[in-house]
């Protein structure tokens, strides 16, 4: 039987979720109206003066073949950026856990990167990689492979992914890990006793009881990869070559504060709102179905 | 802030009264608060500057703080100003002058400040190519000139030798840097050639030396219904050439701002196309003789040389503040661009001098005798009187068009299109930011 804790009146449930709603409305709903009231302007920088144009914003963005190349740009990067990050995390995970003698040491290595700031990881990361001082692009040159993600799209976004990845294995390591931990061991001797091995164990048992932890990790990575890479993509390659490199989160920066053009950048913080809440519905609603609580 | 300055206003004021008690000389100066975008060695020779200025007198204060690199003081002035707590004194870098122009009611012109001020100031003491970038039509100045440079060409005389090139080989042209960049590339050189800021140097400048329009409407000045023209027979010519030298090896691309930089003072390039300002950084790392040429012009190209624009930062006035703090920045400024201030900033820096009685007083110094080679940019930007053509760029969102013109200028360099393809589309592209920003400024 479910039992439930119900509040007299109104008034201190009300007073109990005041500081969220606050929050939220401080913190999330006042600059998201702010942000829709703008893109139906163009101001000029100082806000001096500014003009109403209606969707005129929403029209220039859409018709610019550039930003819709950026939607491209934006679902490669992200996609990438989540399954390096979540399958990498998932089978480091899978051999800490396997580990008796040295697992904190190991762990506490993994969780390390976490801590550096991303901008900061998108600096050391082009340093290993730099065409002139860079290790990596050293080692590789003597393998007789000419390293150049200054000119070459292909690498560049090679490099943003691995840089944006990087900090995420540690995060993504921490929750894999976590619920590992928490997998019945009853369960996984049973089928060790049946004769199934590791691999056909990890997948068969394992893994669908990590689907909550999937489900929440894909969302939160997915989030990540749009909002937060921002500092690597600026670090390293500032977009380009090109435009091979400019997410949609970029591009708001660079229209906003290298072009001063508010109403562009106000109009396409808009675009991305619409799409990462239809993303998170989407996701919900269709792939939590196949979630295992 | 304002509350704070007030704050801090009466707790002098405090502070005085009881000072009075003991003696009567106390008074409190003005304030005069300057951001700018200089870190290192010149961000200590600017606090060297304010410190000289506030010891010389006791009337004014200048308070300068550094709010980060070139865009970001431009976005902390507009942030500032829309809260209501700008700085007297902002930095703004040449790009970022046709947006403080369009801002009326922000700025406060120099020549405005000076005459509200009662200030000593004679807009023809300055040199005329520098002045001329932030003057209007009618010769008003609106911002002064602070930090000034032009492209020339370097070159590791080494690399050279050791490609069998003499030395002292004649590269006033674009067609003789060809011969000699093929013999540097048939000796084994990986670097021929590198460049910094490409737009400024291979674009810009080079429209402006061969006396051709960057953009139509005196390059902007005369409107901001301008549209870019950057597409016409000659810079299509030379970026395709730079293309080719890119294709056979002759030219390596570092990046989009002066990453070459590293490459030719570490003396692995034989030429770099770079800013006269990278004098102190040159000097001070590379172990190799080195020279300071002239730009190269394309011979045949008539009007060919005329006269190459600035890069760099001038200083605005913001509005908004009271008479008194005014003169305190016509104070200033009158100091910034005083001959000694100014000759030492020119040979300290490799910037400029902004006047031209600096420009003497370096040579008088004898200082071009002792470094050979750092009057050649000062030649070079004086050699014409600057035409509508070869006066500078005042073109709105342009640091955002650099940054278009950066991307196809790349895929030429790696050889995904042709010139004419490439600077077309940076037309096309730029000239809709162009549009935008007229809508905004109307």
């Amino acid at each position: 039987m479910e039992k439930r804790v119900t509040f007299k009146g109104w008034k201190l449930p009300l007073l109990l979720i005041f500081p969220q709603l606050l929050i939220s409305v401080v913190f999330f709903f006042y600059p998201a109206g702010q942000a829709i009231w703008q893109s139906l302007f163009i101001p000029d920088p100082f806000g001096l003066s500014s003009q109403f144009v209606g969707l005129g914003n929403f029209e220039f963005l859409l018709s610019d073949q550039y930003y819709r190349a950026s939607f491209l740009t934006t679902a490669i990067f992200s996609i990438l950026v989540t399954v390096v990050s979540m399958v990498v995390a998932l089978f480091l995970a899978v051999m800490a856990d396997r580990l008796i003698k040295g697992a904190g040491v190991y762990r506490t290595l993994l969780i390390w990167p976490y801590a550096v700031a991303p901008a900061v990881a998108g600096v050391l990361w082009l340093f290993m990689f730099n065409t002139r001082v860079g290790v990596v692009s050293w080692y590789v040159g003597l393998l007789g492979y000419d390293w150049n993600h200054v000119l070459n799209g292909g690498e560049a976004m090679g490099l943003v992914v691995v840089a944006s990845s990087w900090g995420r294995i540690s995060y993504n390591f921490l929750f894999f890990f976590a619920a590992l931990q928490a997998v019945p061991k009853s369960v996984i001797e049973a089928a060790a006793i049946d004769g199934a091995r590791f691999w056909r164990r990890f997948f068969t048992i394992v893994l669908p009881l990590l689907s909550p932890t999937v489900f929440f990790l894909l969302v939160v990575n997915i989030v990540y990869a749009f909002f937060e890479t921002f500092g690597v993509i600026h670090t390293i390659t500032s977009g380009g070559p090109q435009q091979s490199t400019t997410i949609l989160v970029y591009k708001v920066f660079s229209d906003g504060f290298v072009g001063q053009d508010l109403g562009s950048s106000a109009a396409q913080s808009v675009v991305l709102l619409v799409l990462v809440g239809a993303l998170t519905i989407v996701q919900f609603k269709f792939i939590e179905k196949r979630v295992h609580y | 802030m304002k509350f704070r300055r007030q704050f801090r206003h009466s707790l002098c004021i405090g502070a005085a009264a009881v000072a009075g008690l003991f003696t009567t000389t106390v008074h409190a100066a003005t304030e005069v608060q300057f951001w700018h975008a200089f870190t290192g060695r010149l961000g200590e020779l600017v606090a060297e500057q304010v410190e000289t200025f506030n010891s010389s007198q006791s009337d004014f204060e200048v308070v300068a703080s550094h709010k980060g690199n070139y865009s970001e003081t431009l976005n902390a002035g507009i942030a500032a100003f829309r809260a209501k707590e700008q700085p007297h004194i902002l930095m703004v870098f040449e790009v970022g002058t046709a947006t403080m122009m369009s801002a009326k009611g922000a700025v406060k012109p120099v020549f405005e400040v000076m005459a509200d001020a009662g200030a000593e100031f004679d807009a023809d003491a300055y040199i005329g190519s520098v002045k001329g970038y932030y003057t209007t039509t009618d010769g008003e100045m609106l911002s002064l000139p602070f930090n000034s440079s032009t492209p020339v060409l370097w070159v590791n005389k080494d690399a050279l030798k050791e490609a069998g090139v003499d030395p002292e080989v004649d590269l006033s042209t674009w067609q003789k840097v060809d011969e000699v960049l093929t013999k540097v590339h048939a000796a084994g050189s990986k670097c021929p050639m590198t460049t910094a800021w490409q737009s400024w140097i291979h674009l810009e400048n080079l429209s402006a030396y061969h006396n051709t329009p960057f953009a139509t409407k005196d390059n902007g000045f005369a409107g901001v219904d301008t549209e870019l023209a950057f597409n016409s027979e000659l810079q299509v010519k030379h970026i395709q050439t730079m293309g080719d030298w890119a294709k056979d090896g002759k030219f390596m691309y570092a990046g989009r701002r002066n990453e070459g930089g590293a490459n030719f003072r570490a003396g692995e390039c034989a030429l770099f196309t770079e800013s006269s300002a990278g004098y102190a950084g040159i000097k001070a790392e590379a172990k190799f003789d080195f020279a300071v040429r002239p730009l190269p012009y394309w011979e045949g190209t008539e009007g060919a040389p005329q006269n190459t624009i600035i890069g760099g930062a001038s200083l605005w006035a913001m509005a908004g503040h009271s008479d008194d703090e005014y003169k305190g920045v016509a104070t200033f400024l009158n100091f910034l661009s005083s001959d000694d201030i100014q000759a030492k900033w020119h040979q300290d820096t490799g910037y400029l001098p902004i006047t031209a009685a600096a420009g003497e007083k370096t040579k008088a110094d004898g200082f071009y005798d002792d470094n050979p080679g750092t009057d050649i940019a000062v030649i070079q930007m004086t050699a014409n009187a600057p035409t509508a053509n070869s006066k500078g760029l005042r073109l709105g969102a342009f640091d955002q068009i650099r940054g278009i013109i950066d991307e196809e200028l790349e895929a030429v360099w790696s050889g995904d299109k042709d010139a004419q393809t490439a600077m077309d589309s940076a037309v096309e592209r730029g000239n809709k930011l162009l549009r935008r920003f007229e809508q905004a400024n109307k």
